[in-house]
């Protein structure tokens, strides 16, 4: 019983919902989006500023400010962990990264190199009713990204 | 325990779900009774019986099976009047659930006829309702220019009725309200709002969803002043099937309404140029009705009833005072809605210091406890509270103390596994 548990609420998650990084909205930003999942009704404000590099657009900051439960929050705050500073083009693969490993139902071998505190969420994939919670501020994140982008090319 | 339902262990054995264990060999101990009740046998066999002897499709049919099938039909329409009290059958209107009934009055109110709803009209909810009695609302003073008002929540969980005199004014048309709240668990006077609303002319509206499992009604012994217009509820609360659901309304208002879904069954003559419509209730059941539901939900009511829906109210005040007590005594933990088992429903929403209702409904799923956790579909009440979600129990006619101990010591150790203990 409590061994399932512990593969959903790894300690780097629990540490991350106790202490969450990146926390707050902050300036300056190119879009900020709301999101919610209408199942419990976990609630995310988002904003993401990107600044062009050498090589393409930088994520220069991702601010947020979220209620919702121990897996949202851990994964908001694993999530900005992982894109803030990073080529936008590395921070999306690093968005697909995860993505696949939600959806794979628990059978995929998370890549520690590239998710870091991101491979503790690998026990969520088994449990269905949680990936939601662990993908709502990554789309979030998606969903502001793209926005900001077609801003630009408009 | 005194209150309880005579031989509960039997009850109990009434319902197969309930012998179940998890995959890893814990009892299931189930309180999500407000979100879906769990089925007796004899519901079970009704529907299996019913396919497996005498499906048909109803009134259509001109042969053997058409006969019986259409007798099963209208035999579940006749237990939903007698389950009601309904001063007649031809009153009971069977939709896909309680949110279809209650579309159906919103939807049907916004054409022209003697109760439409239009600019400068007033319709009146309550800030405790299950969303499906707030967005159909939403959706038809939108549409037609009228103004949505509400009654508010005291702190104790109550409805706030002391705005009552300027709600209810002579523009106010609607007047809809739950009886049980699926959050709050709070019992709403339901024949005071009535007469009140009825002396300024409104039509009352009561959503008896979660009524209906747990409170005996019986419509034709209320005084007319203050019995609703129209009252809802759906099959699968009541130990009956998903898939249907009932409009209550006095035939007046039935006849004066006009069709709300158009289609085979509810037609009198279709012709190119224009169609009359059956009388009440056909005029409101377009399409193959929910037959096999019906038969089903036939059963459930009759179940309740053979059991006796004062002992299942008895039965589950009882439990609901065990809960309330065994629930405030876990540290940290509070109530939402009345604290006193005597003014409320089953359905139980509580708070528990810093672990958020889905991590809690998390571990309590781990020990083969099942619980609800999120907004319940009554955002509005969660607001009124400053709360996002909660998490909530739900008990019925099957359930005992020691479930309760068992959710109880479940939450005990959540606080432990996230280190509040």
């Amino acid at each position: 019983m409590s061994s399932e548990l512990d593969s959903l609420y790894q300690e780097i998650i629990l540490d991350h919902y106790k202490n969450p990084h990146h926390q707050g909205l902050r300036d300056p930003f190119e879009a900020e989006v709301h999101h919610v999942n209408p199942t419990c009704g976990d609630e995310i404000t988002l904003r993401v500023h990107l600044v062009d590099g050498a090589e393409g657009p930088v994520v220069q900051d991702v601010s947020y400010d979220s209620v919702g439960c121990s897996i949202s929050q851990a994964s908001t705050s694993v999530m900005t962990d992982l894109v803030i500073g990073k080529p936008l083009d590395e921070a999306l693969s690093v968005h697909e990264e995860f993505l696949t490993l939600m959806q794979g139902k628990g059978k995929v071998e998370p890549d520690e190199d590239v998710l870091e505190d991101g491979i503790a969420f690998a026990g969520v994939a088994k449990f269905p009713a949680r990936i939601k919670c662990a993908l709502l501020a990554w789309m979030a994140w998606k969903d502001a990204t793209t926005q900001t982008l077609e801003a630009r090319d408009g | 325990m005194e209150g309880l339902l005579p031989q509960l262990e039997v009850v109990r054995k009434d319902f197969p779900i309930l012998t179940r264990t998890t995959p890893d060999g814990s009892p299931l101990v189930y309180l999500d009774s407000a979100n879906t009740s769990q089925k007796p046998q004899c519901v079970i066999d009704a529907m299996v019986d019913h396919l497996e002897r005498h499906n048909a499709n109803v009134a259509r049919a001109m042969h053997l099976l058409g006969a019986e099938a259409t007798e099963a039909f209208e035999g579940g329409r006749d237990k939903v009047a007698a389950f009601l009290g309904a001063p007649s059958r031809d009153e009971v209107v069977l939709t896909k659930n309680a949110s279809e009934a209650l579309n159906l009055l919103a939807n049907t109110l916004a054409w022209p006829g003697v109760h439409q709803v239009g600019a400068g009209d007033v319709v009146v909810t309550t800030e405790m309702e299950h969303h499906s009695n707030i967005v159909p609302w939403q959706l038809l003073t939108q549409r037609t220019g009228a103004e949505l008002q509400w009654f508010g929540i005291t702190d104790d969980g109550l409805l706030d009725l002391s705005r009552i005199d300027e709600l209810l004014t002579e523009r106010t048309k609607v007047v809809t309200l739950t009886w049980v709240s699926n959050m709050l668990g709070t019992v709403n006077p339901v024949a005071e709002i009535p007469r009140r609303a009825h002396e300024v002319g409104a039509l009352v509206f009561v959503d008896a969803s979660q009524a209906a499992p747990q409170l005996p009604i019986d419509l034709a012994a209320m005084p007319v002043e203050e019995r609703p217009d129209a009252l809802v509820f759906t099959g699968h609360k009541t130990v009956g099937p998903t898939g249907i659901g009932v409009l209550w309304a006095r035939a007046d208002l039935l006849e004066a309404l006009p069709p709300f879904l158009g289609g085979g069954e509810m037609i009198e003559t279709v012709r190119m140029e224009r169609s009359t419509y059956a009388s009440a209730p056909y005029k409101f059941e377009a399409g193959t009705p929910p037959i096999v539901e019906a038969v089903g939900l036939g059963a459930a009511l009759e179940y309740l009833s053979d059991l006796g829906m004062e002992s299942v109210e008895r039965h589950e005040r009882t439990i609901t005072a065990y809960a309330l007590e065994g629930l405030q005594s876990v540290p940290g933990l509070r109530v939402l809605g009345p604290t006193d088992a005597a003014g409320r429903g089953g359905a139980i929403a509580f708070e528990l210091d810093g672990v958020h209702p889905h991590d809690i409904a998390q571990v309590l799923d781990s020990r083969g406890v099942a619980v609800r956790a999120g907004h319940h579909c009554a955002r509005p009440a969660h607001e009124r509270f400053g709360v996002q979600s909660s998490t909530r129990m739900s008990s019925y006619l099957y359930t005992t103390p020691a479930e309760i101990d068992a959710l109880v010591e479940g939450l005990e150790y959540t606080r432990s596994y996230f280190t509040l203990g």
